[in-house]
């Protein structure tokens, strides 16, 4: 398949099951709220270190926030239940209770019911206020700067994690510039996330390494300066290549993020120096979500 | 399916305990089963049909018409369905009621909505003494729900209220909110001597400045975020806690009650 001179590779995108969590944070401004959201979902690009992913889904209108103030949606994914309520409990501890005037309320109302405030309560030493209002507990907690509104709950649900797409170029820029604007018209998709550095990671991994205590290492087959020493998988033009990985609600916002991502690079086509898609596989052992690139854009 | 209508021939000089006239215990009923019902009547028992005409056959849906001031223990333990009342309500109106929702076109009398659970009191007029109070003796009031007021409230309003709110477009009398465990009572007019005495958590939310109190200390002016969520709350009500217009987020903050844990908060709005 070629869409404006991009080859689409004949493979697919292998994505395994997680638990995930939605969020919104609100305060007096976008601004605070962003700074906030921003600093809940740091250091949460992959579940290999930072024992999550997250990423903030999009910018809410006060008309859409419970509180009626500017508000961001923000969402975690993570391998298990467990996982998610601990990263869920700290970084609402430390990124959003902290943060000047934001509050906190749930993203999710069905779903299995997890601690959203209902532990930060705690930080009130006793002066904390539960308010139970339309059959939601809110916790009151007295801080500096007033008081910190939080639900104490949110829903947990089943999710897919590790969508993915290779985009291959004959130069860094070029690779660049095309995932900027993949990012910039999947970020518009509910329900998913692009969990890595401005949506875009460059250091695309394969399971396991040469070093017995690394589960996993560099794609070496995608490394462009490899193209003679290993067994590669890329042509001699090909200079850069970047992923974008997407977490999902589920496997059909996968597909629809993916489809509007490839065909915003394809936009950019050949003329622009991008030349394959192509996408991540274990060969089909490590998850039973398989996104096959052809379907997606037939 | 029409609505299951008792409507009162006459009135009784003697209270009558209406409690066997919920929507659960009438379920399944025919009318004639249903005219046999006996109900306490002073010290006597009369049957459904002595009292009232019968009419209609959708239980989960009963308007009492003709109603008075002497039929007590209206809804009693309503678990589901609907109760209109025409006219005033006695005594024990919806008193531990589980689910659903009651309306009284008139006025009520005392220990309306006591010990409620769950579920919606709607009163058009005004309401007794110990309105969602705890039965005496007893430690917990109202445990959850509704009730709407939108005349005026007799003494000891919410006392040991537990949960759920208590909204009043009119004024309250003395003692509102008195030993409340938590809960919201929210007061639209003027409110009597000894507000919020012996409270221990909960919040008192008043439109006008309550009389001074030596129990009760100032915590300052204050935008609070959860009262917009709380009035978002009260949106599909037909009331004026409805209106956007009665909606503030900025109150001054008064914690008690001291003499108690003085968890309590008594929150009058500002401007």
């Amino acid at each position: 398949m070629i869409i404006n001179g991009v080859a689409i590779d004949a493979t697919f995108a292998e994505a395994f099951p997680m638990k995930a969590t939605r969020a919104i944070i609100t305060a007096q401004n976008e601004k605070w709220a962003m700074i906030s959201a921003q600093a809940m979902t740091g250091f949460a690009t992959s579940v290999i270190a930072c024992g999550c992913e997250a990423g903030i889904e999009r910018v809410l209108d006060p008309s859409e926030t419970p509180d009626g103030r500017p508000g961001v949606s923000i969402m975690i994914f993570a391998m298990g239940g467990k996982s998610l309520a601990k990263q869920l409990e700290t970084r609402a501890g430390q990124c959003v209770l902290t943060s000047p005037t934001s509050a906190l309320f749930a993203g999710i109302d069905g779903g299995t019911r997890i601690a959203l405030g209902k532990n930060l309560r705690y930080f009130g030493d006793g002066f904390q206020v539960s308010k139970l209002i339309d059959g939601k507990r809110y916790w009151r907690i007295p801080v500096m700067d007033g008081e910190f509104l939080t639900e104490a709950t949110t829903g947990q649900v089943d999710a897919v994690g590790g969508g993915n797409f290779l985009v291959l170029a004959e130069s860094q820029p070029q690779a660049l510039a095309a995932c900027e604007a993949a990012i910039e018209e999947m970020r518009k998709i509910p329900n998913v996330i692009m969990p890595f550095p401005g949506g875009v990671v460059r250091s695309g991994s394969k399971v396991g390494s040469k070093y017995a205590a690394l589960g996993a290492s560099t794609n070496d087959a995608f490394c462009p300066t490899l193209k003679g020493m290993t067994k590669t998988d890329l042509s001699l033009e090909i200079e850069s290549v970047m992923e974008i990985v997407i977490d999902g609600l589920t496997k059909e916002d996968i597909d629809k993020a993916m489809r509007v991502g490839i065909q915003a690079v394809c936009d950019l086509g050949a003329a622009n120096g991008i030349k394959r898609i192509s996408a991540g596989n274990y060969g089909g052992k490590l998850g039973p979500f398989h996104f096959h690139l052809q379907e997606i854009m037939a | 399916m029409s609505a299951l209508t008792f409507t009162l021939k006459q009135r009784p000089d003697q209270r009558v305990d209406m409690s066997p006239l919920v929507c659960q215990k009438l379920a399944d009923l025919e009318l004639t089963e249903i005219g046999a019902i006996t109900l306490q009547n002073g010290k006597r028992k009369v049957r459904v049909d002595e009292l009232f005409g019968i009419t209609g056959a959708d239980a989960q849906n009963i308007v009492i018409k003709n109603s008075f001031g002497k039929l007590d223990f209206i809804g009693k333990e309503l678990d589901g369905g609907r109760i209109t009342v025409e006219g005033d309500a006695g005594a024990y109106l919806g008193l531990g009621m589980q689910s659903g929702e009651i309306e009284v076109s008139g006025d009520v009398g005392l220990y309306a909505a006591c010990e409620m659970k769950k579920g919606k009191l709607i009163i058009n007029g005004n309401a007794g003494d110990f309105l969602g109070a705890a039965l005496p003796g007893n430690k917990m009031g109202m445990k959850g729900g509704t009730i709407l007021v939108k005349g005026n409230v007799g003494e000891r309003a919410g006392d040991h209220m537990r949960r759920g709110n208590i909204l009043i477009e009119g004024n309250a009398g003395d003692y509102c909110g008195s030993r409340m465990t938590a809960g919201t009572i929210a007061v639209m007019g003027q409110t009597g001597r000894y507000l919020g005495f012996a409270m221990r958590r909960g919040t008192l939310l008043l439109w006008n400045q309550p009389q001074a109190s030596a129990r009760f200390n100032d915590c300052g002016a204050h935008t609070l975020a959860f009262l917009p969520i709380l009035f978002a709350s009260f949106k599909k009500l037909d009331s004026k806690f409805a209106d956007g217009s009665a909606a503030f987020n900025r109150v001054q903050r008064y914690a008690g009650d001291m003499s108690e844990m003085g968890r309590g908060e008594v929150l009058v709005k500002v401007g």
